[in-house]
């Protein structure tokens, strides 16, 4: 009774409690049907009652025993007008409920279901984006019809939501609208390839999933995407791992050639069996020429080697057929440790894994081999379990190890487990069959079976051993007599009628006995089962032509007896026989051959695995383990002989520059150039921005995008001319246009991404990543031109510009409004021809386009002097070392945080050779190592600098750093401060960004602050002491704003400090990477608040 | 791959007692085929997982007495399936205390709740007991009290961070007074011993279950003084498998509370040490209806630790109608209708070795047995782990704090046969 769902009825006594105890014994016995009936439309009306209540309480309890109702399979569709009212509830648990009971009965009440969209599509504009998530999964989940409009709608914008957690459920909804209305596929297609390039772990299972599910066929989406998934994959959640492993299986088995050479893999070309000579030479001519793996294929089948050692067993099941289907053949024998592992767990998977090893162990012995003791049999097993571990020894059996095996096949023949027993026995006479050192062995051993106690034992080896003597050259003329002997005692039909069966086959290697063996059995005739009866008239007829003398009169009694016997099948038999051996006038030609009809060599029975045809379905489906195509089952293609374009997979910028050879050269110097100048030469800014300019301008991709922004632009300039007369007015129009354009914000900048990746896939592969380049290089000019002489650039770049810019520049400078600020500078280092009369128009579009993405580098506010020991001089047998972070963009890698290295020499030699080696990184670090220092003199220090990828964790970076004598080992650990860089952005953008970042996102804490700390500048320079962030301009004297963002994946950190009374103050950081924010909360929380 | 239809959990009796719907209802006259195919199996250990029906498949997975009946509709992978009702079955047992019918009726709220947030259009959405715990909170007595009083919900009103960070194991914002770390090495001995005693096939299967309590967001790191031993490894998803894979060196950042961090094999080929023998001798007698029993059990390579809650289980074969035996030490009970011998025996002491003596009678005109039944022994070793491992040393980075360190190592019986 611990639980809530009884609680009311503690609450409201016993006449409550009866009404249940009635209505459940009513539910088994139908007598009470009745009874249920009345209870029942008493109980809803209370409950509809509850419903309509004002007490929470009430309403809860109610749809608790509403959803215990659901639960046990009862209708309440009746129901459906109280409940669907509580919709918009505030209370969550009600509203879950009604959840609960809407996806159950949306689709049989449909008219009344609609009433409920409103709600939900109100909670789709939520600020909480795991109230956008539940309210666009229930909203998915209903499925009628007539909302499939509006689900397209939700569908649409969810799969642009900044969260990626809205957009994990908007690929589940995907399929759902999909199983609603498969009408949808064009438009949700669409979606799919949008979040196909997501980058979010969350989102990459869901949407192949829901690739899988709309459009398996459509192999093209996946070419971009193929590369990062491939990436992505280990990190994904187990479920998602599953799903891409297959998609991705089926993938490479379109895209490249086939790993398998000829000599691993004969069994794999029996269709060359039949070709012709000239053909096959052809064929082994092709193979022969070296065979070279496609970079993509390894990246696949060495970023899934990891999941082997994962703990769901259906991801482990997933690589391992991965490996059976795309490895080389050398290279899938690591997976059969981890399946052996899976053995361990629970019968279910037992099952399922040791079918597919059964398949597996059928074409390469040598896989599992070394594991044979691990399929031994406990008496323990289920006996499926255990049949399966028989298959699997009986196919890994060879002349090494049968002799072991059969020693364990004994023990399991005397099993009390009789089906087993009965297995074994098939097993043994299968291995004797295949390996016929140990024919003998195992004859003699089925013959010792034969005086079981058992009568299945015994009955199974004599079935057993008749294929066998079928198979061999009869020498056995002992067994047969053995066997015949067993003909009074055993009374399994099956058995009786083999023993039977070989006697009449050796019937003149046994002479003497057959006839007798006759004898006996017109005695029993009448009394045998029909098998045994149709064995009889068998052996009487062969008997009959081959020693006729002594049988005739037998033959002739057993077949009178058969030919009124009620069997037809018996009556038949003895007709047709009569016919073909006793000779009479009207027998035709046929007789003549009756001898060669019934003694005719007969091909001995093949004894095979069972799972021998399951190799074409793909290991671990459904498929494989029915042994029958399931619906929805996609078939594995074989091969291609020549790969498709590799290509297809390039969205690497390098791959451009090959492409682009004339434009390549100036290109490649030019980012260079750009770096430079962005760290020292700002005033050459303005140089290279027209550098850049004319030089991308010649670029197709950078054309588009100047396309589509002048088109953009002429639509806003449009007010232009108006301008000229009035600017105050205008330009006061414009910051209201542009505040729109940003509280749309989201929607504009989607429309805009929306048509850059219509151009996108309208252009060749090349126009694509150039424009990927370019947009790069967008976001280091941005870095750029956000410098510190902000304004004095601004203006001189401007004063080239026309005069209608100068002005409007003039009193946004005036009114010191940094919101404006960064986007006009923005356009400096975008590639625009500096002399296009359209300029204007050009700079009012990126000024839209770049008003909106907010996460622009600036440069650090202030860098500390703080240094950290990296190698005592004592330590270091007199080299010291010392770091510092010199919060600069690192120029190794845009990943990587740079680190200044101090070197001194205190000995009074030259220490040579100064160099890093043996770096242990955590996983995904990265380090870019100082060129090794030839020498350093008595007393002389040195600056290097290094860059290292820290993965936004302040986990420490190991390294040895060497001299020509010495290693000494060293680490860095940086401080959570400097794994950001600073941000500039507006205090609205600031605001906005802190909305999406709410809930778990956020952490807090409230400070006592000493007096003296209060002072802006004070806050300001022990809050940028520790991090590594932008100041934030605030229009509120008591909050202080900080924005940065992490160096290794970019993701915001924000940082709020908010004054209040009594010498207390909130400190709220907002970001995704939860860990390093609150972090970071812990450390600056005692900077502020000590004195 | 449209995943997991809907789920039905039936009872031993053959009672569907709830069923669960992601997508349009499936009757609950699809069981029927499930029923057919338990009919034909005979026991339940035989039913088979899958089962095709002309319009469905089923996917079934038997746990404590109850089966868990999926229904699906198209190609999907079976394990994918399979461990998922295990997930749900481990989450019952994980809120309620034990996975079973009762629990399940007294909570049906609960576990619809649970089931909802589980699987989204049959697709698993949070399976994490870390996140579902933030979303829906278990049951206590304490709680169901005053949620009758206050009326307020079990439901999480907070959002799970984990769900949505990219450690979607651990929640934010944990805290402890004591902060604690205890690692429970526990090895598991599967051995095959063949009537001569000799060992048929040994190997040691472990698992580390670690209970971490600690505040923050720590990051282990766990070292071994021979991890070379680990033959073959499985990792919690918190692992960082490539500092493994180059430093043996288990990296990570736990969940909060009670998990499994890895489980290993030690590999056949290195000699697995047998902790006890076994001495035996059934025999029936032919044309009679009687047969003796006598079993020793004994220490062999302990290195010096007692061996203690020792076990013997036999499946006595169908003839045996009843035992009587004497041990020395220790109590026996023997089952006559499941045919099962279980002698509870304890701590094993050198000097005298338990022993368990006596007649079997059997039913009188039948056959004597053909083979003699399979010993299945149960013991455990404290403070020992058998193969050897050894945990070096567990630092701690990112927190401050000096947390509290433990390590227990057990070694155990697991699926042990003492052929006879």
């Amino acid at each position: 009774m611990s639980s809530n769902s009884f609680a009311y009825n503690e609450q409201s006594g016993g006449g409550e409690a009866t009404e249940l105890g009635q209505e459940a014994t009513s539910t088994i016995s139908p007598s009470g049907a009745f009874g249920l009936f009345s209870s029942d439309l008493k109980k809803n009306e209370d409950l509809k009652q509850m419903l309509e209540s004002n007490k929470d309480s009430a309403k809860l309890d109610a749809m608790k025993r509403i959803v215990g109702m659901i639960a046990k399979g009862k209708n309440a569709s009746e129901l459906f007008p109280a409940v669907v009212k509580n919709v918009a509830s505030k209370n969550i648990e009600i509203k879950k409920l009604v959840y609960v009971y809407l996806v159950r009965y949306a689709e049989e009440q449909q008219d009344l279901a609609l009433l409920s969209i409103s709600t939900f599509q109100r909670a789709l504009k939520d600020p909480n984006q795991l109230i956008r998530a539940s309210a666009l999964r229930v909203l998915s989940s209903i499925r009628v019809p007539i909302i499939v409009p509006i689900m397209m709608l939700a569908i649409k914008e969810a799969a642009a939501d900044l969260s990626p957690y809205v957009r994990k459920n908007a690929a589940h909804a995907i399929q759902k609208l999909y199983s609603l209305d498969p009408e949808q596929k064009e438009m949700l297609i669409e979606v799919i390839e949008k979040l196909l390039k997501d980058k979010s772990i969350l989102v990459a299972g869901s949407v192949v999933m829901a690739f899988e599910e709309v459009c398996p066929d459509r192999i093209d989406l996946i070419h971009k995407n193929y590369r990062k998934l491939c990436n992505l994959l280990v990190d994904v959640e187990e479920w998602g791992q599953v799903v891409i492993i297959h998609m991705l299986t089926r993938y490479a088995r379109t895209q490249f050639v086939s790993p398998w050479r000829e000599d691993d893999g004969l069994e794999d070309n029996e269709k060359s069996f039949y070709d012709s000579d000239d053909e096959q030479k052809e064929k082994t001519d092709k193979r022969k020429k070296p065979y070279t793996m496609d970079p993509d294929h390894r990246l696949l089948i060495r970023n899934t080697k990891p999941l082997l050692q994962s703990r769901n067993a259906a991801v482990v099941m997933a690589v391992a057929q991965l490996y059976w289907h795309i490895s080389p053949k050398s290279e899938a024998g690591i997976i059969s440790k981890s399946l052996v592992r899976l053995l361990r767990s629970n019968r279910e998977v037992q099952y399922i894994v040791l079918q597919n090893i059964a398949t597996m162990s059928i074409q390469r012995k040598g896989m599992f081999e070394p594991y044979l003791k691990s399929f031994y049999v406990r008496s323990t097993d289920p006996t499926m379990i255990k049949t399966l571990k028989l298959e699997i020894l009986t196919n890994l059996a060879n002349e090494a190890n049968i002799s072991t095996l059969l020693r364990e096949f004994q023990t399991y023949v005397k099993s009390q487990d009789k089906q087993f027993a009965a297995a074994t026995i098939q097993t043994i006479g299968r291995c004797a069959t295949n390996i016929s050192e140990v024919t003998d062995t195992c004859l003699s051993g089925l013959v010792c079976l034969l005086s079981n106690r058992d009568e299945i034992v015994v009955a199974e080896s004599v079935v057993v051993i008749k294929k066998l003597l079928q198979m061999q050259p009869a020498q056995h003329g002992e067994i047969i007599k053995h066997m015949a002997k067993l003909l009074d005692s055993i009374t399994v039909p099956v058995a009786r009628a083999s023993i039977l069966w070989l006697i009449g086959e050796n019937c003149e290697r046994v002479p003497k006995i057959a006839p007798d063996v006759l004898r006996k059995m017109a005695k029993s005739f009448t009394s045998e089962d029909d098998l045994v009866k149709l064995q009889i008239l068998n052996l009487g007829a062969k008997l009959y032509l081959t020693n006729s003398k002594q049988t005739k009169l037998l033959t002739q009694y057993i077949l009178n007896l058969g030919k009124y016997d009620q069997n037809y099948d018996i009556r038949d038999r003895t007709r047709f026989i009569r016919q073909l051996i006793v000779p009479n006038e009207k027998s035709g030609a046929l007789s003549k051959y009756a001898k060669k009809i019934f003694l005719a060599q007969k091909p001995a029975p093949l004894l095979e695995s069972p799972f021998k045809d399951r190799d074409h379905f793909q290991l671990g489906t459904l498929s494989h383990t029915l042994n029958a195509k399931a619906a929805g089952y996609l078939e594995l293609s074989n091969w291609p002989e020549v790969a498709p374009d590799p290509s297809v997979r390039n969205v690497e910028v390098i791959d451009l520059a090959k492409e682009w050879t004339p434009a390549g050269k100036a290109k490649n110097e030019n980012p260079t150039k750009k770096f430079y100048s962005e760290s020292e030469e700002e005033e050459d800014s303005s140089d290279s921005s027209s550098d850049s300019g004319s030089e991308s301008g010649s670029e197709s991709g950078e054309e588009d995008e100047e396309g589509d922004s002048s088109e953009d632009s002429s639509e806003d300039s449009s007010s232009e001319p108006e301008s000229e007369s009035g600017r105050q007015s205008d330009t006061e129009n414009r910051r209201v246009a542009k505040r729109n354009s940003k509280t749309k914000g989201k929607g504009d900048s989607k429309d805009e991404k929306k048509e850059n990746e219509k151009s996108k896939t309208s252009d060749s592969s090349n126009a694509e990543s150039s424009s990927v380049e370019e947009s790069s290089s967008d976001s280091e000019s941005e870095s750029e031109s956000e410098s510190e002489s902000e304004s004095r650039k601004v203006t001189k770049e401007k004063e080239k510009k026309t005069k209608q810019d100068r002005n409007r520049l003039a009193t946004d400078v005036s009114l010191l409004d940094l919101d404006d600020f960064n986007p006009v500078s923005t356009p400096v280092a975008l590639p625009t021809p500096a002399l296009s009369p359209s300029l204007i128009a050009d700079l009012e579009g990126l000024n839209l386009s770049t008003s909106s993405s907010v996460i622009s580098v600036s440069t650090p506010v202030f860098v500390p002097m703080k240094t950290h020991v990296l190698l005592h001089r004592m330590s270091g047998k007199g080299l010291a070392a010392h770091y510092s972070f010199p919060r600069q963009p690192c120029i190794f890698g845009d990943k990587m945080v740079s680190v200044q290295i101090t070197l001194n020499n205190t000995t009074d030699k030259k220490i040579e050779n100064i160099h890093i080696r043996e770096k242990k990184l955590p996983i995904g670090m990265q380090m870019h190592v100082f060129n090794p220092i030839e020498s350093l003199e008595p007393e002389g220090s040195i600056t290097v600098s290094m860059g290292i990828d820290f993965c936004d964790s302040t986990q420490t970076a190991s390294f040895q750093l060497c001299t020509k004598d010495d290693c000494f080992s060293v680490n860095i650990q940086p401080p959570v401060g400097e794994l950001l860089l600073p941000v500039a952005m507006s205090e609205k953008d600031f605001k906005k960004e802190q909305g999406m970042l709410t809930g778990m996102n956020e952490t807090s804490a409230t400070i006592i602050a000493a007096p003296q700390n209060f002072p802006p500048s004070v806050i300001l320079q022990k809050v940028i002491n520790v991090a590594n962030a932008g100041v934030v301009p605030s229009g509120q004297d008591n909050i202080h704003r900080f924005a940065a963002k992490t160096v290794h994946s970019g993701s915001l950190m924000l940082v709020t400090v908010e004054l209040k009374e009594g010498s207390t103050a909130q400190l709220i950081i907002n970001t995704e990477k939860t860990v390093i924010g609150s972090v970071l909360l812990r450390e600056l929380k005692p900077v502020l608040s000590q004195g | 791959m449209k995943m997991i239809h809907s789920l039905f959990l039936i009872n031993c009796s053959g009672d569907i007692f709830l069923e669960k719907h992601w997508k349009s209802v499936v009757s609950q006259s699809v069981c029927d085929y499930f029923f057919e195919a338990q009919e034909k199996a005979a026991d339940v250990e035989n039913v088979p997982p899958v089962i095709s029906t002309p319009h469905h498949y089923l996917i079934s997975i038997y746990r404590d007495k109850l089966f868990f009946v999926s229904v699906i509709q198209t190609e999907v992978p079976p394990l994918f399936v399979i461990e998922f009702l295990h997930r749900v079955a481990d989450t019952f047992q994980d809120y309620f205390g034990e996975c079973s019918e009762a629990a399940i009726k007294d909570n049906v709220v609960i576990v619809y709740e649970l089931l909802e947030e589980m699987l989204d259009n049959g697709f698993p959405l949070a399976t994490e007991s870390n996140i579902l715990k933030e979303l829906i909170k278990p049951p206590t007595i304490l709680r169901s009290v005053v949620n009758s009083i206050t009326g307020s919900s079990n439901v999480g009103d907070t959002l799970p961070t984990g769900q949505l960070s990219n450690i979607p194991w651990r929640r934010a914002g944990v805290k402890y007074t004591n902060n604690e770390a205890y690692f429970d090495v526990v090895e598991e001995i599967d051995a095959i011993i063949d009537k001569s005693g000799s060992t048929v096939f040994a190997e040691i299967q472990g698992v580390i279950d670690a209970c971490i309590k600690l505040s923050g967001m720590p990051d282990l790191s766990l070292s071994f003084m021979n991890p070379r031993l680990l033959d073959d490894v499985s990792f919690h998803p918190c692992i960082r498998f490539k500092r493994w894979e180059s430093e043996r060196v288990l990296s990570f950042i736990p969940p909060d509370g009670n998990f499994r961090l890895i489980s290993y094999r030690v590999s056949s080929q290195n000699l697995v040490a047998i902790p006890v023998y076994v001495k035996h001798s059934i025999s029936f007698k032919e044309n009679s209806s009687c047969g003796r029993f006598d079993v020793t059990i004994g220490p062999k390579q302990n290195m010096g630790k007692t061996i203690e809650g020792v076990t013997v289980t036999v499946h006595m074969p169908k003839v045996v109608l009843n035992m009587n035996l004497t041990p020395t030490q220790g109590s026996y009970t023997f089952d006559p209708v499941t045919k099962v011998l279980t002698w509870d025996v304890g701590k094993i002491t050198p000097q005298k070795l338990p022993s368990l003596k006596g007649l079997v009678n059997l039913q009188s005109g039948a056959p004597k047995p053909e083979e003699n039944p399979s010993l299945n022994i149960q013991f455990k070793i404290q403070q020992l782990a058998i193969s050897g491992l050894k945990v070096n040393r567990l630092d701690m980075y990112g927190e401050k704090y000096k947390p509290f360190k433990g390590v227990k190592y057990v070694t155990k019986a697991g699926k042990f046969q003492v052929r006879t």
